[in-house]
């Protein structure tokens, strides 16, 4: 039978570091699944699973088992791909006049018939995560757990350790700001 | 455009193609690795917490000492007995050189 979670921490805390590994082994699957929510390239995504991990290593002792681990981790896992978006913040400027043709005919289809639904997978994935890219970090972040993953705001205020009401003013500033975005991109394209 | 529409079907398209959850080979052996790495550097902040958790005994030693002194130092100085040395100092030298 594997030990707990809690049992290796309780090895961790005692000095024996080897007993952090089955512990990586059990969570990099979501860990990474959260890291490539917001970085696109497999190096940097490896980079804030690495970091996610050592810091969980160095911060074990302020775990209090009060929620279980995973929560723990993944509240480190959100604010670690948070620092990586204020880090990276990409030259959001200009993107948006470089849509390739599919990306344009998808909107195109969409324009013509809004409700239908339009073939093109990897065009529409490839103008989610443009949009997405435009964003600054703290939308990006909101849209990515509100609506993307369906959280609660109180979920989100957990995860990201911003109170209940700030978490839904960042909500509606974030849905404004795509609507911007998208309103920039459709009036390139299309008027 | 619809905007509204758009950005449902935007959410939608994101939300029907979560991120993959497969890691690379072993590497929870290069996060070990790593931690193995930080160990070694972790003396000095080791030495640095030390220091820190050494601040409280000391300012503690050092505001007894000042409360020991405070209260055995007599609160006036003798004057006499100041008076006293300071005639012996100055007249020390007479008595050399009258020698």
């Amino acid at each position: 039978m594997e030990p707990s979670d809690a049992e290796l921490i309780a090895a961790v805390r005692k000095g024996d570091v080897a007993q952090f590994e089955p512990l990586i082994t059990r969570y990099q699957p979501r860990v990474f699944a959260t890291a490539r929510r917001y970085a696109r390239r497999e190096d940097e995504v490896q980079d804030i699973v690495q970091e996610v991990f050592i810091k969980a290593f160095q911060k074990l002792d302020s775990f209090r088992a009060e929620a279980p681990f995973e929560h723990w981790l993944m509240r480190l896992a959100v604010r670690t791909c948070y620092d990586f978006l204020r880090v990276h913040q990409r030259n959001r400027e200009t993107t948006l006049t470089e849509l390739s043709d599919p990306e344009v005919d998808w909107l195109e289809r969409f324009a013509a018939a809004p409700t239908q639904d339009h073939e093109g997978g990897d065009a529409a994935r490839a103008l989610v995560e443009r949009v997405l890219t435009q964003l600054s970090p703290e939308a990006r972040l909101i849209i990515t757990l509100l609506e993307i993953e369906d959280r609660s705001v109180k979920e989100i205020a957990e995860l990201t350790g911003w109170s209940v009401p700030l978490v839904k003013v960042r909500a509606f500033r974030a849905r404004a700001q795509m609507r911007k975005i998208l309103e920039t991109m459709t009036r390139e394209k299309f008027l | 455009m619809e905007l509204d529409k758009l950005h449902k079907k935007l959410v939608a398209v994101a939300q029907a193609n979560p991120p993959g959850n497969g890691v690379p080979y072993a590497f929870e052996k290069r996060i070990m690795a790593r931690l193995a790495a930080h160990a070694v550097v972790d003396v000095w902040t080791l030495y640095g917490r030390w220091l820190w958790r050494a601040v409280t005994p000391c300012f503690s030693v050092m505001a007894g000492l000042a409360i020991w002194v405070l209260v055995t130092m007599p609160s006036e100085p003798d004057p006499h007995s100041l008076e006293q040395a300071l005639e012996n100092t100055i007249l020390s030298s007479d008595d050399v050189s009258g020698e």
